[in-house]
Parts: structure tokens; sequence; C-alpha cells
């Protein structure tokens, strides 16, 4: 009675299903289509769910475009980080030229400019505007200078104090500082800058997977019945997860397309008014917009959040759903 | 095919749907359960599609013992399993033949072999001209005809049925019957839980009767 008998007829079994994995690239191609289907099935309340996704998306990458326009601006002021060697006044004109040469032997100084006395002295007298007062000065007061640039990149503060250090040990020196140190502050604002906007991008990134994580919960609650029936008639776990998992897909993905069309119209929008700000500095600044490679990362940062918020939500709402 | 072996079913809160029930159903026969509401007719049909999961004793469907089955495992027991119910659980925005595509779909089959499996079972159950229809527009017994297609789309070796005659006039009630019996003919193992007594009685097969959770009675047709 217990055993089935190996020759028990089972007729009704003829033609197999195909191979797992045929089964399942073609079910993934399916859904891949029909999920999008779906959402175009509902335009309004999707291009909403959209737009909240590419605004969140949208702010930190705009801010993070706009601090780099920052930073290319003052890497055009800057030339950096420079140092100012105010020199013993008694070197003669001879001894400063010696001392610059020398020290242009040195790797990390990549040039040198002097400024004699006297050329201080004119300087002055033509920004400062106390010509007269300077006038009655029997002897020049100001001693020479070598303006000195370090062979270092730009931004490491570091290495252009370690610079600065040996050459203030120079015997001919009086007085080493940095020219700009009001750049080290910019790049210092800027690090802050940065990491706030770090923070923000977090802070979004969490809101979108939330939004996408709600309107996934609300779809599968919406289709709770069809999801019954699924499992009733055999549907894997997996199964009933996938279409849910595409249209997390779909809406991270198109809210990363609505995220590059408002950063690339807010910049086209401040491209004029920059244009003419910079020109009255004779400036040949080009605004950095989003390239290629920033708009891929900003596409598929949208994709994978809105995959992750549907994984979220699926995960923990589709378990409640059993059949009755 | 189906074997119960002291099998009892007891609810979160208390209700005892079934009490010690043991029994054996065999490969390719065809019974019917009955008992009035509330017996456990459709309990003991829900254990033996996991979809729920009985409290003590054993349940063995098809060689495989259901207490031990995991839960990632049931998806691949129910599609050896068709199954009809008493509300039909049709999808209401899908046609008639996506509906009884949909084990077809889930398996994983291809479209050309959908197309000729969902149009034979739909012919089967005469409703070949309905398979763009949506179920909201056919009769109650249209629509226990769409299940029943569904059910059997897959081939499946176990047929079970909730109360398929639910709201159905006799002439009605007697052609699902007929349908059923045409699978058992072919072989499938067939369990119908219904209380149309006297429509059981009139098909002469194998009749459980249930009371309260237990099984009082088995009794065989005299021929």
């Amino acid at each position: 009675m217990k055993s089935p008998m190996p020759a028990e007829r089972e007729p009704r079994h003829t033609a197999k299903p195909p191979s797992p994995t045929t089964a399942w690239f073609s079910h993934h191609l399916y859904v891949f289509f029909f999920s999008l289907g779906q959402i175009a099935r509902t335009p309004l309340p999707s291009l909403m769910t959209a737009a909240v996704i590419g605004i969140a998306l949208a702010l930190p990458t705009g801010l993070y475009l706009l601090l780099e326009n920052v930073q290319d601006i003052s890497r055009d002021w800057g030339g950096a980080a420079q140092i100012s060697l105010f020199l013993n006044k008694n070197l003669t004109e001879t001894q400063v030229h010696k001392l610059a040469e020398q020290l242009l032997q040195r790797p990390d100084i990549s040039t040198i400019r002097i400024i004699t006395p006297a050329e201080a002295l004119e300087e002055y007298r033509t920004l400062s505007g106390f010509g007269e007062a300077l006038s009655a000065l029997k002897e020049n007061p100001l001693p020479p200078v070598l303006v000195v640039q370090p062979a270092i990149p730009q931004t490491d503060f570091t290495a252009g104090e370690a610079v600065l250090d040996s050459l203030s040990q120079l015997k001919e020196v009086e007085v080493a500082q940095f020219d700009m140190l009001w750049l080290k502050r910019l790049y210092a604002m800027i690090e802050i800058v940065r990491r706030g906007i770090g923070i923000l991008a977090t802070l979004l990134s969490l809101a979108v997977l939330l939004v996408i994580g709600n309107t996934i919960r609300l779809s599968i609650y919406n289709r709770r019945e069809e999801i019954e029936i699924y499992k009733l008639v055999g549907a894997t776990d997996a199964f009933i997860r996938r279409p849910f998992l595409y249209i997390g897909f779909w809406y991270g993905l198109s809210g990363g397309l609505i995220a590059w069309l408002l950063v690339n119209l807010s910049f086209w929008l401040l491209q004029a008014p920059v244009k003419k700000l910079t020109a009255l500095y004779y400036s040949q600044f080009e605004l950095v917009t989003l390239d290629l490679f920033s708009s891929t990362v900003l596409l598929l940062t949208g994709a994978l959040l809105g995959l992750a918020g549907a994984s979220l939500a699926v995960g923990y709402h589709l378990k409640d759903i059993q059949p009755r | 095919m189906i074997t119960f072996n002291q099998v009892s079913k007891r609810y979160p809160g208390g209700h005892q749907a079934l009490n010690q029930v043991s029994l054996h159903i065999k490969r390719g026969e065809m019974a019917f359960l009955t008992g009035h509401s509330g017996a456990g007719k459709t309990t003991l049909l829900r254990l033996i599609a996991l979809i729920e999961r009985n409290t003590s004793g054993q349940i063995v469907v098809n060689g495989q013992n259901l207490s031990r089955l995991p839960t990632e495992y049931i998806p691949y027991l129910r599609r050896r399993i068709g199954m009809t119910f008493q509300e039909h659980r049709l999808l209401f925005d899908r046609t008639v033949f996506d509906n009884v595509a949909l084990p077809l779909v889930i398996a994983g089959y291809r479209h050309q072999e959908i197309r000729r499996r969902v149009r034979a079972a739909l012919d089967k159950v005469g409703l070949l001209n309905k398979e763009k229809s949506y179920p909201i527009t056919l009769s109650g017994g249209q629509q226990q005809r769409v299940g029943i297609a569904r059910a059997v789309v897959n081939k499946p070796p176990i047929l079970l049925a909730d109360e398929p005659t639910g709201n159905l006039d006799p002439h009605l009630a007697k052609e699902i019957m007929n349908l059923f019996l045409q699978f058992n003919q072919v072989g499938v193992t067939v369990l119908i839980a219904s209380h149309a007594l006297g429509l059981i009685k009139s098909m002469g097969h194998r009749t459980l009767i249930l009371q309260q959770g237990n099984l009082i009675g088995d009794t065989y047709p005299r021929r």
C-alpha cells in the first residue's frame, strides 16, 4: 500500500517544463517590460513618485557640482600656495640673485620671482596711495622679496608647510609666510561643505529608499489578492518578488533621470549670469557640468537605491501575505 | 497518493478543526469528502496543499512527508496539486486565458506551449470561446470551470476541489462533477469536498464523512 509501485502509470507528464535557467531568463525579460508597462499604466502617480526621488537626488548632485566649480575657480586664482620670503635688508642684489638660483636647484621649488626693494617700493607707491609720504623717506625701508612657488600639489598643505619651514630656516630669510592664507582657509571651508554635502546626500538617499519602499509596500498591499493566488498555484517567493524589484528599479532610474534633467536645467540657467560675472574678472572660467561619468554614476545610484528600497519593502511585507 | 496518519489541526484560538484523522487515498482514485459546514472539509484539503500545516500527525502526499517539507519547497508541491476553490480565486483584471495560463507562466513554459495547453484546458471545460473574456462577465458556473481549467492546465497528478458545485443548479452541478470524473478517468487522483449528498451518492464513488473534525465514515458504493 505504502510504497508507490514502479510500474504505476503516470500518463499526465508528457511535456517537461523548460530548463530552470531558460525559464528564469525569459521571466526576467518578461517582467522587465511588464513592470515598465505597469508604471506607465498609472502615469501621474508614477511620475510624482519619480519626481520626489529626482528632487532628492538632484539636491546633493547640484550642490556637489557647485562645489566643484568653486574649487575650479579658486584653482584658477590661486596659483595655490605661494610662499613669500622677506629677506635680510642688508643683502645685495647679487646675493639675492645667488640665493634665488640656489633655491631653484631644490626639487620642491618650481619657480621663483624676485622683487627688489625698489620694485616693491614702486608697487607700494602706486597701490597704497601713500605716495607723498613715501617720498619723504630718506631710504627704502622695504626688504628684497622672493616669491617662491613650491613644486607640490595645490591642496597639499602639509607638504607646503614643510617647504615653508625649511625655507624659514635659511639665514638670509627674515620672515617666510604663505601668500595665500585665505586660500588655505577657503579649502578648509570647502572641506567642511563637502562633508556637509556628504551627510545631506546620505540623508536624502535614505529618503529615496523610504519613498520607494513605501511605494512598493502600497503596491504590494494593493495586489494582495493577486499575490495570494500566485502562491496558491505554486509561485515561488522569488517569482512574486521579481516584478516589485523591477518596479523599484524603474522608479529609481527614472528618478535619476529627472535629477539629471533638473541639475542640467539649473546649470543652464546659471550659465549666462556666471559668464557675465567671470567676464568682469577677465577669467576664462568654464562652468563644470555633469560629464558622462558623473551622469552614469547619478543614474546608477538612482537605480540601485530603487532596487534596494524595493527589496527591503518586499522582503519585509511579502512574508505577511499567505494565502487564505 | 494521499495518506493521513492521526492528523489533527488546531487553530490558534483553540478551535479543533480536525481530530486524529487517518485515511488513505490511492493513486488514480476518486473520492468525495462530505459533512456539514465547519466539519473540517476545507481544512483537510488545505493541509494537503500546505496552505496550512497540521498541528500533529503525519501527512504523506505523492511520497512526500509534508511535515518535513521546508517552506521553500511548498511552491513545487502546489505545482503538482491542482486545486479549485469555493470562491474561485480568479484574477479579475486578467482575461480567462491569462488566468488559466498562470500555473504555466509560473512554471516557466514557453509561449507556444502555454497557448496550446491553455486552449486544450479551456476546450475541455467548454469555455474556449471565452478565452478573451474577463471573469467578471462570466456566470458562477463558468467561473468555476475557469478555476478547474486553471487547476488541470499543469496536468497535476492530484486534483482537489473545494465545494465545486456550491451555488450551481443541479444540472450544472452534475456537469461539473462529470468533468472531474473525466479527469479521474485519465489517471488523476481526485478529492472533492462537497455537502451535496444527493449528488455525491449519484456519482457512485468512495465517500469520506467528517463530523466536527472527526472522520466518522468511509463508504464505498456497493456495485
